[in-house]
């Protein structure tokens, strides 16, 4: 560990730490536009220019100089002053001082850097550069004639995002940051070059114009968009939340959040429940909640079914439980069936951070690029990082990596291919990962099973077995026993007299012809189109919930804004039609609720990741067929939220689809 | 004057043919694997002794580089030695005379380095404007693999060894040994970070020497004549012949190769029918290039032409390309025109580099018209510090130096247009 004095503070840092780094143990802030901490270093913007002795006489970019035993290194010196002034000086020569009408403005690091750091005035009286528009696709905004060329943007699409898409062209002061050939960004994850671009350059087109930083309230709330559970920030204006940003949580998005996540929430203004609807002669006429109470009390026997939508909170699917009982209750509305006796065995046991220390992974069935971009992220820092290799069994797709495609045989999981086999021989970190696109298949749970224990993927210290799940409410609703034998048909078997749906759009309603159906949700989606009785509910940003993610780990949301109309918050929802059923549930605050849920399953009581142990379950283990395909047809339209989104209608049209959207000229 | 026993390039105006038969007549490829027999170390411990420092410009002792080289390479990350023939250098145009007359020396000189840094394989990174002299090249190295000189047991020597010929596209800034390693690799051409240093993470991540033309075409003559007599010429610290390349506003303009040292009035006199109209004719000189700051007449007369003595002057030598500029050259329009270059070459990754240049050039656009204030002098000036010394590469540099330079000798001359063009009475002094 090496001895560095940071102006006259002498300290010990960590072996590979950069001199950067050490400034920052020493309290020391050091400017800067290209460094981030997760991308790869370019040293490029010349703003964390520090002094160090010994060295040559000259300023050295802190950022890519690694701190070494006896280095003495001044951040204040007049030298340094000098060299950031002059570099701020330069950054700002070419930049078009618009910051009354740049939507990065109260955010951007080179306002405030240049407050910090820079001259009073500039001295540059010649003409400023402009640079042509770019077009980066339906997310981000460009005004590249903002852009500093810190290359933070082509770093992250290249490094994190996986593809090779945006790049520099032209040299010296010409030098623009561009797509391939001017094409729309064909990431997943494209707005996170919106968070990195130090200035206006790429900021986020549907958020264009919409509102200051200062104006915003900030929530910490959990994603639901996928089962990742991505740590965000919902910042809100009045009613309306206005956009998602992530926040930092390295176990689980590090700083990242896909698109959908990011840009669903316009979603949360269209197409939404507001009163509650009851359907009289076929058609849904709004009603207040006391006749819709009443209609359901009329077709109430004591108990009732109760599906689960997949973006649910704990306690809405615990408050319904207590109502309707827990004997049929259900939330793998697709038709997956598979045995949930152990949960260890249905869940991502490597975790999030730990799939980048996997060696060798075999993906089965599993479109991880959308059906979890942020797990995707990982495994491409497993390759780049650590050399991991990946198998895939399946129908080719593309994951932004190279993976060896074993074809799309359920037999590979039987007798692995002799390629698999060998590197499972020498892999010390090998790991499986189980999608829905397989579970649909009968005995693939036990194959996969079968296989862990052939090739030892639970070994010491490490447990490389794992299932992908893709919904939000998954393994909440596992814990919370939503997962009847045999799935959801053999629960719409039972022909339930009420079944309640819980925000649940993706269900086949045909199922439950015979039963009286009522729409517990906040989108006028399939679901409410199904419904006999509609109670408007609340969307994620809308209520404080409990999520589990899909490693188990136990996290909670706050409330950004209040439900539209005469929506109101789901609990409440089921607590009053309980006084009206003549069954009132024992809470009447979502902290009483909480509180109960936490006696019936201590887990959702720890925040973090619940411990499942380890059992394996005896399963049929007999696989044939293929894997057809991956369940997730269209990434940005996966759920109610998305399909109310403009934004996200627009990427899935553009992106998924190849709509050209043409630009009205000027 | 240098004899001509002693001329390493006896083949550099071309009147004989560049052929390998040609080359092994003028005692090229002899007896090579002789040369090798003495072992690595050896050769790089003769090449420290004769005291050749790198003629790409830097002047970096050519046998110490060589000694950075892992001793033990293994077969997944093997040594690449990568010759530096992009000569883009405005006034340089020595490797040129070597690569079209005299491919021979450097390709031998390819073999010996690299056995010595114990490199699998040389690539000659060719500046692409070199056509003809590319052509020649790979003609060259052709002739050494078919005559065995190269590849599976080279010039029967036991070692394997190849050479590649990679064209550039034409960028200046590859010329930037790491930005030549990027480019090699078919990235952009960027110069790197360092550390790491190529003798540590190079080309393909491997270790790797990048070295001039000349540095390496000079090896084999020196380990066949000795050390020693390579130190015999010159001053100490600066030994050696060098391939001087004169161009301006002399009666002959020509490269030569001469003893380091020579003053430059001799350089100009014995080899270039001395300055046009005369030595009192002299404007300003500049000694190694482009990237060096000028030197006005009365301090360049004596200047002993080699690495200190241009540094004396607070210039370099560069890589000894000599612009020599009379008076009837308008000098602020020279270094304007450099600053264009600069401005154009700029690889645009770095911030003081990419805006800086396009500033300097600008500002030096209005000097060169006058349509300035006396006070942009010193902007101007403290913009070049701005630069100097804050960039990745020593482009920066390059870029700030000859304002640096014209400032320092020239403001008269700078302020002098400034008054003109504002029309303010021009004071004479008494006399």
């Amino acid at each position: 560990m090496p001895k560095v004095t940071v102006d006259g503070l002498e300290l010990e840092v960590p072996a590979g730490a950069t001199v950067l780094q050490a400034c920052e143990m020493a309290g020391k802030e050091i400017p800067r536009f290209c460094y981030h901490e997760r991308l790869s270093i370019a040293g490029n913007c010349r703003m964390c220019l520090v002094e160090v002795a010994p060295g040559p006489p000259k300023p050295q970019a802190s950022c890519a100089l690694p701190a070494t035993e006896g280095q003495i290194i001044k951040t204040d010196s007049p030298m340094v002053k000098k060299a950031r002034e002059g570099v701020m000086e330069f950054l700002l020569i070419n930049h078009p001082l618009d910051c009354p009408i740049c939507d990065q403005g109260g955010e951007c690091d080179l306002q405030d850097q240049s407050v910090a750091y820079g001259r009073g005035a500039s001295r540059f009286e010649e003409n400023k550069r402009a640079v042509t528009e770019k077009y980066m696709g339906p997310i981000v905004k460009t005004a590249m004639t903002r852009c500093i060329q810190c290359t933070r943007c082509v770093r992250f699409t290249e490094e994190v995002a996986g593809i090779e898409e945006v790049g520099a062209i032209g040299r010296g002061e010409n030098m623009q940051i561009t797509t391939y050939l001017e094409h729309a960004m064909q990431s997943e994850l494209s707005g996170n070059v919106v968070d990195l671009c130090p200035v206006g350059a790429l900021t986020s087109k549907p958020y264009a114009f919409e509102a200051r930083p200062w104006e915003l309230k900030k929530t910490p709330s959990i994603d639901v968009m996928d089962a990742v559970g991505t740590n965000i920030r919902l910042d809100s204006r009045g009613r309306a939340v206005l956009r998602a940003l992530p926040r930092i949580n390295d176990d689980v998005n590090e700083e990242w959040a896909s698109d959908k996540t990011r840009h669903a929430v316009d979603g949360l203004t269209h197409r939404r429940l507001d009163k509650p609807y009851i359907r009289k002669d076929g058609k849904l006429v709004a009603a207040s909640w006391a006749e819709a109470f009443d209609a359901i009390k009329a077709n109430w026997s004591g108990d009732a079914a109760v599906i689960a939508g997949d973006q649910v909170d704990c306690e809405t699917m615990f408050a319904a439980r207590a109502l309707a009982g827990s004997s049929m209750l259900e939330g793998r509305q697709t038709g997956l069936a598979y045995d949930t006796s152990s949960l260890s065995a249905v869940n991502f046991n490597t975790t999030i951070a730990g799939i980048e220390n996997a060696d060798v992974i075999l993906l089965v069935g599993s479109d991880l690029r959308r059906e979890a971009p942020l797990v995707n992220t990982r495994i491409q820092k497993a390759i780049r990082k650590r050399g991991a290799k990946v198998f895939a069994v399946g129908p080719v797709t593309d994951l932004t990596y190279k993976v060896e495609w074993l074809g799309d045989d359920l037999s590979a999981l039987a007798k692995a291919p002799k390629a698999l086999a060998d590197a499972l021989k020498t892999a010390e970190r090998p790991a499986i990962i189980v999608g829905g696109g397989a579970l649909r298949y009968e005995g693939v749970h036990g194959a996969a099973l079968a296989f862990a224990s052939k090739y030892k993927l639970v070994r010491d210290g490490w447990n490389g077995f794992n299932v992908l799940h893709f919904a939000a409410a998954r393994m909440g609703g596992l814990m919370l026993g939503y997962a009847h034998d045999g799935g959801i048909k053999a629960l719409a078997a039972k022909a339930p007299k009420l079944a309640f749906f819980l925000a649940a759009d993706e269900a086949d309603y045909s199922l439950f012809a015979g039963s009286f159906k009522v729409y517990v949700g906040h989108h006028g989606d399939n679901g409410a189109h199904h419904a006999d009785v509609i109670l408007p509910g609340a969307a994620y940003s809308e209520k404080s919930g409990t999520y589990v993610n899909l490693e188990g780990r136990v996290q909670r949301g706050e409330r950004a804004v209040f439900p539209p109309g005469d929506a109101r918050e789901d609990w409440a929802i089921f607590r009053a039609l309980s006084d009206v059923l003549g069954k009132r549930l024992p809470f009447d605050s979502l902290e009483a609720l909480r509180v109960e849920m936490f006696n019936a399953v201590p887990a959702l009581g720890v925040e973090g990741l619940a411990d499942y142990g380890w059992s394996e379950p005896t399963l049929p283990s007999a696989v044939n067929g293929k894997i057809a395909d991956y369940p997730i047809k269209d990434f940005y339209l996966t759920n109610a939220i998305c399909r109310a989104s403009e934004t996200m209608q627009r990427c899935s049209a553009e992106l998924v689809h190849g709509t050209q959207y043409l630009e009205a000229a000027e | 004057m240098l004899a001509d026993k002693d001329r390493i390039f006896t083949n550099l105006y071309g009147y004989q043919d560049f052929g390998l038969k040609a080359a092994q007549a003028r005692g090229d490829w002899d007896k090579t694997a002789n040369l090798m027999k003495a072992g690595q170390d050896a050769i790089i411990e003769e090449v420290k002794a004769s005291g050749l420092r790198g003629r790409g410009g830097a002047g970096f002792p050519t046998g110490m580089k060589w000694s950075f080289m892992p001793k033990a390479p293994t077969p997944e990350r093997p040594n690449f030695l990568v010759i530096n023939a992009d000569e883009s250098e405005p006034g340089s145009c020595k490797d040129r005379e070597i690569i079209r007359h005299d491919p021979h020396k450097l390709i031998e000189g390819a073999l010996i380095a690299g056995f010595a840094m114990r490199a699998r394989a040389a690539y000659i990174y060719i500046r692409g404007e070199y056509i003809f002299e590319a052509k020649v090249l790979e003609k060259a190295v052709a002739e050494a693999y078919a005559a065995g000189l190269l590849g599976k047991n080279a010039a029967k020597s036991g070692y394997d060894f190849d050479v590649f010929v990679h064209r550039g596209a034409g960028a200046y800034i590859c010329g930037e040994e790491t930005a030549m390693i990027e480019s090699l690799e078919g990235k952009k051409g960027q110069p790197r970070l360092k550390p790491p240093f190529p003798a540590g993470a190079g080309l393909y991540g491997c270790p790797t020497t990048v070295n001039n033309v000349e540095s390496i075409a000079v090896v084999p003559t020196i380990l066949r004549r000795g050390a020693a007599w390579f130190k015999s010429f010159g001053r100490e610290n600066n030994h050696g012949t060098k391939l001087f390349q004169i161009s301006g506003h002399v009666e002959k303009p020509c490269v030569v190769e001469e003893e380091m040292g020579i003053p430059f009035r001799e350089l100009i006199e014995k080899h270039c029918g001395g300055i046009r109209g005369g030595w009192d004719n002299l404007l300003a000189v500049i000694p190694g290039g482009s990237s060096v700051p000028l030197v006005p007449a009365a301090m360049m007369m004596d200047v002993p032409m080699d690495f200190d003595g241009c540094k004396a002057v607070g210039s370099g030598l560069g890589t000894a390309a000599v612009i020599v500029m009379d008076k009837s050259t308008d000098i602020v329009r020279a270094i304007s025109r450099l600053s264009y270059f600069y401005k154009h070459e700029s690889c645009g990754q770095c911030t003081p580099c990419r805006e800086g240049t396009g500033w300097m050039w600008r500002v030096m656009e209005k000097m060169r018209t006058g349509n300035a204030d006396i006070g942009d002098i010193d902007t101007l000036y403290d913009v070049t510090k701005q630069v100097e010394g804050h960039t990745i590469c020593a482009l920066g540099d390059a870029a700030a130096w000859p304002i640096q330079g014209l400032i320092k000798h020239f403001r008269p001359e700078m302020e002098r247009r400034i008054h003109e063009a504002k029309g303010d009475d021009m004071l004479e002094a008494a006399e």
